[in-house]
This record gives C-alpha cells, sequence and structure tokens, in this order.
C-alpha cells in the first residue's frame, strides 16, 4: 500500500488512543477533585495537565488551573493540539483522507463521533457533565475499535492501524504511571498512606481496570502489585508489556507479508524481551520514574523507526 | 413571461419518459416524502459526498442539494445524444492530434492560427509529441442543455478533467435504496459499470513501454480539494490507488510511486490536477502538487498522463464555437448535436453586438467555469450590466456571449408539491481503445424558482438522471 495511506492509518490509531486517553484523565481529575483536599503538594489539577504531556499551552491562555478550564482545554480546546476535539478532528480527517482504506462501519463509527461532537460543542456547557464527555469518548472509540475488529480486511493497513494504537496505549499508560508516581505524589513521606492508595484506586480506575486487577491479585492495592499489572501482566489489556507485544504481533505480521524484516522488529523485539525478562523489583531498583522515561524514549525510537521503514515512502 | 419546454407535462398531458413516475409522485404523501428527503441527506453525510466551494469558507462539508425527482430520457432521445456526443469527442481528440502535430485545420484555414497557438491552454511542451492511440482527452464530459423535444444545444465541452460522475452514480444508488418500488416499474439502464469502464479505458491507453497489467492511479491534489471526495470515491470503485504528488517520484523514465514494500511502477496517471501543477520542473516552478520530472517521463513514453496535457485547449469557450467545423473537417460528417450561436468579442464587430445587447446575453469569461465572472444579462442590474461593459472593453478577447437559452425544466420537490426547475445534463464520454457512453449523466438543476444557473457553487442541485431501455 501506498506509504502515505499507511501513514494515515498509524495516525488514526495513535488520535483515537489518544483522545480516549485525555477522557480517561479527565475522568480521573473529577475523581481526585472529589477528596478532601491535602495540602503541601502540587494541585491535582495541575498534575493532570502534566499527563495529558500539554502542560505548557495552558497557563498562556487560562492562567491558574481551575477544573473548569482544564476541562475546556483538554476537552474542546482546539489550540490543545492533543484535546479529545483536535485528536478526533485529526483522526476523521486522517480517515477521511484514506477514506476507500476504511470498511463503511469503520468510518461511520468516525465520521459519526465527528458530527456527534459537533452537537456537543454547540450544547451550552452547563448542559454538559464531565461524566458525559468522559463516557462519550470512551463509547466512541469502543465504537470505532469494534467495528474495526468485526470489518477490517487483516491486510497491511489494518497492522499500521494498530501499530498506532498499541504505540500510543504503550506510551499512555507509561505517562499515567510516571504522573501517579513522580508528579502526583512527589514526597516519598506519603507512600503507603491513605492518600497514595486512593491515588493507585483512581488511577486503576482510569484505564478501567479496578475490578480486574482485584480478580487477578486480590487483597490489598500496594504499589508492586499495581506495578506489576500495569507493566508486566499480559492479561491487562493496557499494561506495558500486552502493547508492546501488540506492537510486535503486527510488526511481525508486516514482516512475514513483505518477507522482510526492518530495525523496527530488531527493536520492538529487544523490547519484548527485557519487559518479559523483568521482575517488578527491578523497576523500584532503577527508580520507578527512571524506568518510565526510558520506556517512553524507546516508544519514540520504534515509532521514529516504523516511520523510516513503512511511512516515510523512503523503503527501497 | 418566456415559454419553457417541459420535460413532463405537454400542457395537460405526461410526455410519455415521465409516464412511469406520474402515479408515483401523485400518491406520494408529503410527509413519506419529507421524511425520505431527509433519509436521503443523512445517507449523503453519512457517506461523506460533499463539496466544499473554494473561497466561500462557511461549512467545509456542505452537500450538494439532492433532488428525488428523476430526470428521464427514452431510449431513442438517448440514442440519438449518445451518437451526437460520440461524434464530438471523436472530433475534440482529432484536433488536438492535429494542432499538437501539423496543424491541418489551421494550414486549411478553418480556425484562425493564433485562437489555437496562442492560446493559454496550449502546451508548446508536448508539440509533436502524440500520446499512446492518439487519444488526448480520456474523459469528455459534454455539458447539454435542451430547449424543445428534439433540440438540443452544446453548452460547453470539458476536455481536461470533468467532475461530478460520482453524484451520477451515488445518486442512482441512493434512490434505488430509497425507492426500490419505481426501478421494478421502469426499466432504467443501469450507469453503475461506469468505474469498471473507466479503468478499461484508462488500462488501453498504457505506453507501448509497459509490460504485463497496466498499474492506474488517481492523481488527486488533496483532501483539501473540493472533489477529493470524488477522487477517493472512483479510486475506490476502480480498485486502483489515489496518489497526491510527493507520493510519486521519476527514476529511470519512469514514474513511481512510494510504497510500504519500496518503490512500484505505474504506467497510467488519471490526474485531476491541472497541467501547471503537474511538474515544476516544466510548468509552474513553485508547485507542491506535482510530479518533478514527470514531463520528461510523459515524452519519452514511460507513462501515460489522462487527460494528456495540453487537451485543455480544445474545451476553451473561444475554440468551441468551432467544433462544428472539426466535426465536418476530421471526420466529414455534420454535427448531429448543435453548438449554442457564440458571439466572439475578441472579433470587433461582434463585441460591437455584444455591447449593445448586454440585457439580454449570457456573457462568459473563456477561460472561466463553475459559473464564476459571468453575466446573465437578464437578470442582471442596470449598474451590473454596466460595469461588465467595462471589463468587456477593456479585455474583450477574454469573453464570449451567447443568448440566453430558454433552458428546459424538469419537475422539482419543492415545499408545496413539485414544480418546474431549469435542467443541464453532463454525460460522460469515455475515450481509449473504444468509444464508450454508460447511458445517464449528471443532470444539475436551478433550484431557485426562475434561475438558469445550475452550478453547485452558485445554488444548483443534482439528480438521478434515467435512461428507459428500449
Amino acid at each position: 500500500m501506498l506509504s502515505r495511506t499507511a501513514d494515515n492509518l498509524f495516525w488514526i490509531g495513535r488520535y483515537v488512543e489518544r483522545a480516549e486517553m485525555m477522557a480517561r484523565l479527565l475522568a480521573v481529575g473529577g475523581r481526585i477533585a472529589l477528596l478532601p483536599g491535602v495540602h503541601g503538594y502540587r494541585n491535582e489539577w495541575e498534575s493532570l495537565l502534566q499527563a495529558s504531556g500539554t502542560a505548557a499551552g495552558f497557563p498562556r491562555k487560562y492562567g491558574e488551573p481551575v477544573q473548569r478550564n482544564i476541562e475546556s482545554y483538554l476537552f474542546f480546546d482546539r489550540d490543545n493540539p492533543s484535546s479529545v476535539v483536535s485528536c478526533l478532528e485529526a483522526a476523521r480527517e486522517n480517515a477521511r483522507i484514506v477514506r476507500t482504506a476504511l470498511t463503511t462501519q469503520v468510518w461511520d463509527a468516525i465520521n459519526g463521533a465527528f458530527q456527534e461532537l459537533r452537537q456537543l460543542e454547540r450544547t451550552p456547557r452547563s448542559e454538559l457533565e464531565l461524566a458525559r464527555l468522559t463516557d462519550w469518548t470512551m463509547r466512541q472509540s469502543a465504537l470505532f475499535r469494534g467495528a474495526i475488529d468485526a470489518t477490517q480486511l487483516r491486510n497491511d493497513g489494518y497492522d499500521f492501524l494498530n501499530l498506532g494504537f498499541h504505540l500510543e496505549r504503550a506510551d499512555n499508560t507509561a505517562r499515567l504511571m510516571d504522573v501517579k508516581y513522580f508528579v502526583l505524589l512527589p514526597k516519598a513521606d506519603y507512600v503507603g498512606t491513605g492518600l497514595d492508595l486512593y491515588q493507585w484506586q483512581t488511577l486503576l480506575r482510569a484505564i478501567s481496570a479496578h475490578r480486574a486487577f482485584h480478580w487477578a491479585y486480590g487483597g490489598e492495592i500496594t504499589a508492586a502489585k499495581v506495578a506489576h499489572f500495569l507493566i508486566l501482566n499480559r492479561s491487562c489489556p493496557r499494561s506495558l508489556i500486552a502493547s508492546v507485544a501488540g506492537a510486535a504481533h503486527h510488526l511481525d505480521h508486516v514482516a512475514r507479508a513483505y518477507g522482510a524484516t526492518t530495525r523496527a522488529q530488531d527493536l520492538v523485539r529487544a523490547m519484548l524481551g527485557e519487559l518479559a525478562e523483568l521482575r517488578v523489583e527491578d523497576v523500584f531498583e532503577e527508580g520507578m520514574h527512571e524506568f518510565l522515561t526510558r520506556f517512553i524514549g524507546a516508544v519514540g525510537i520504534l515509532s521514529a523507526r516504523i516511520h523510516d521503514a513503512y511511512l516515510s515512502g523512503e523503503a527501497r | 413571461m418566456q415559454d419553457y419546454f417541459n420535460e413532463m407535462f405537454d400542457g395537460g398531458a405526461v410526455r410519455a419518459p415521465y409516464a412511469g413516475l406520474e402515479t408515483w409522485v401523485r400518491e406520494m404523501p408529503a410527509e413519506l416524502r419529507q421524511m425520505k428527503q431527509a433519509e436521503a441527506e443523512a445517507l449523503f453525510r453519512r457517506i461523506g459526498i460533499t463539496f466544499a466551494v473554494y473561497g466561500e469558507g462557511g461549512d467545509p462539508d456542505r452537500l450538494i442539494p439532492f433532488d428525488m425527482f428523476p430526470r428521464v430520457f427514452t431510449a431513442g432521445e438517448w440514442r440519438r445524444l449518445e451518437r451526437g456526443i460520440k461524434q464530438r469527442a471523436r472530433a475534440l481528440n482529432a484536433f488536438l492530434v492535429d494542432v499538437y502535430g501539423r496543424g491541418e485545420i489551421v494550414r486549411a484555414g478553418r480556425i484562425p492560427a493564433a485562437l489555437v497557438y496562442q492560446n493559454e491552454a496550449y502546451e508548446t511542451a508536448v508539440a509533436g509529441f502524440v500520446p499512446p492511440r492518439g487519444v488526448y482527452s480520456h474523459i469528455v464530459g459534454i455539458d447539454l442543455v435542451r430547449t424543445g423535444r428534439d433540440e438540443f444545444f452544446v453548452l460547453e465541452d470539458n476536455c481536461r478533467t470533468p467532475s461530478g460522475v460520482s453524484y451520477m452514480l451515488e445518486n442512482r444508488e441512493i434512490m434505488m435504496r430509497m425507492f426500490p418500488e419505481i426501478f421494478r416499474e421502469n426499466r432504467i439502464e443501469p450507469v453503475e459499470g461506469y468505474p469498471e469502464l473507466l479503468r478499461r479505458t484508462l488500462a488501453s491507453v498504457a505506453p507501448e513501454k509497459c509490460q504485463g497489467e497496466p498499474t492506474v492511479v488517481i492523481l488527486t491534489p488533496g483532501h483539501y480539494n473540493s472533489a477529493y471526495y470524488e477522487h477517493s470515491f472512483l479510486a475506490d470503485m476502480m480498485g486502483v490507488e489515489l496518489v497526491e504528488g510527493p507520493d510519486l517520484f521519476c527514476e529511470g523514465g519512469f514514474v513511481w510511486m512510494r510504497t510500504t514494500r519500496g518503490p512500484q511502477k505505474v504506467d497510467v496517471i488519471y490526474r485531476r490536477i491541472d497541467d501547471a501543477f503537474l511538474d515544476p520542473l516544466c510548468f509552474r516552478p513553485d508547485s507542491m502538487l506535482g510530479v518533478p520530472g514527470l514531463m520528461d517521463c510523459y515524452r519519452s513514453g514511460g507513462v501515460t498522463i489522462a487527460s494528456a496535457p495540453g487537451a485543455g485547449v480544445a474545451d476553451d469557450k473561444a475554440v468551441y464555437t468551432y467544433v462544428p467545423e472539426m466535426i465536418r473537417f476530421y471526420l466529414g460528417e455534420e454535427p448531429i448535436l448543435q453548438n449554442v450561436p457564440t458571439w466572439q468579442c475578441a472579433k470587433p464587430d461582434e463585441l460591437a453586438h455584444v455591447l449593445d445587447n448586454l440585457a439580454d446575453l449570457v456573457v462568459k469569461e473563456v477561460h472561466g467555469s463553475g459559473g464564476y465572472g459571468m453575466l446573465v444579462g437578464p437578470r442582471a442590474t442596470k449598474d451590473q450590466i454596466a460595469a461588465f461593459a467595462e471589463k468587456l472593453r477593456e479585455a474583450p478577447e477574454h469573453y464570449i456571449a451567447q443568448p440566453t437559452l430558454s433552458l428546459s425544466t424538469c419537475p422539482t420537490f419543492v415545499e408545496e408539491g413539485i414544480a418546474p426547475r431549469h435542467v443541464d445534463l453532463r454525460p460522460y464520454c469515455l475515450v481509449g481503445e473504444r468509444i464508450e457512453l454508460v447511458p445517464g449523466g449528471l443532470t444539475r438543476v436551478a433550484l431557485t424558482e426562475g434561475s438558469l444557473v445550475v452550478n453547485s457553487s452558485q445554488g444548483g442541485g443534482v439528480k438521478d438522471t434515467w435512461v428507459l431501455a428500449e
């Protein structure tokens, strides 16, 4: 297929996943805001901005991080390239460009979301509960993913679409954990306190894995258990290892179809190999933040290699 | 009150082609009609057929209004149109081969040399080159209007990249989905073969150097173009890649597209961008839409470009006047379809006549399209006419004038039920190894009461166009 088409498909996956991540972040914020205030560390809403990776643009436009403004910034604001509206519009525009590489159902899902989004934008903000916005976003991305799963031809286009999803998800889960660990609770004193526990729970809820966690681990929520669940447990669909394994699967599929491997396959195998050998103690030994920073960097390099090998049009 | 030919009603009687629609429309309750109209609009929006108008801003996802009342031709009416259209397409292509070759028609004094060789659309870059099978214009869109039972006039020829064919196909799809019963009761020739015919036509003009099954692509200016939907729709229906300039590159005398598996050779490019943007090395150096080196590959027979660069010289509105001459000169036949009488403002005596009669004439730019920059005399104010007269005097060679035609009307759904609205017709003739025409075309309708301007950029709508089987 055309490299540009593959590129568009890859970014559709990334944008839809990112929109979902933004909605999940907002949901986390909404829950944390219900917690009685604890003084002595940074505002939770500000930490949300940090987690979204778009903190820089906010103060210029809004000043103080107030809940309402953060909601606007992360959901509706077109000046924020990662807001839900920006992501869904970008996904839909990419989809429109490669309209013919998608099935009618997949196009309907993304185009329908886009049309509904326009209606949401026309609705007075006072009538829009935060929960309604976040639920709506997650429903749309579920619909989109479902349509892909049920109807999309399993060719290389399907692989590039899914590579986008998996890479973005790996990146997002790592960022969410990092914000919990590094930004939200910077003082070691708080580790193991009620606040720490509450934040872990909220994080699990944000990725819809609260109940799954209990099924898998039972008993008390501890940092070690959650870290294991989100980094090393293949049965958690949003864990780092599951995301990297997903990317490896689709890259292998492409390599088999094309009869050639590239540096992208080399890297994803190395990443998967490391995660498979890793123990949770190793993560804490290295330092959670250091580990996650290294991981996010590796995902970035993988993305660049996929670009060079397939999406840039420079393949020979 | 001028008298217009009504395609459905002859006085109180219903004309034969529309007989099958009379009870259908009479028995349709108003609520059902509104429901169906809303359904049609939702379908169009869902499929994503929208139309953006350049420079107007506003909603980039605007729909062209779709009118559910079909426009109908009998088999007999169509046979004559078909013969006339194919005749014209042959003559236009013969003309193009000639004027980029020996120029016999000019030597014979049948058309002024200046009109051809000093024409802005004449590409010296391809002079002396004969494209595969001698075809310059592979898709000829001929705009027709009807003024009476047997009177059809050609309004203009489109030899470059006539658009709108996706509407012909989608209008039919939507009508069949919404009103299957009228398709059972009427015997309507299908149009759905068009994309396959187009693919075959393009494959038939692959360069001689091409071995095996030719790779055909559609070259689009990109997704911001107002006709992007059509480009993408056609690529999908034909099963070919839709490429943008940067997806292609030239090497070793061939054109290649960048794929995830590496370069793949391209044999035929159905381009939907203008000549000027095709190749920055040959035409506009600032073009980001084209492919550097494309024209060299083309001239050395490495790739076919459809329509061929330079084809525009045949659909110039001033050259249009000479198409009947071309038919006589190249084919030795009399034109089956008539031209609209046209005054060339470049000629001083004709300009004088035009200036004296501006209030009754339609004046168009020679190179214009889309209904922009034209004057419709009978519907213009005194000031507008005076202002236009100024422009005419300044650059008369840029304009032609035609009488205001009594365009036929076809019943159209309006608030109160049905009412006559003016229509035109654009069929799409395919020229390759053979000349083909699917039975149908795009009917455009001026939705405003009394209006004669059917362009979608000026508030026109579209209709499904039926040709009845024998």
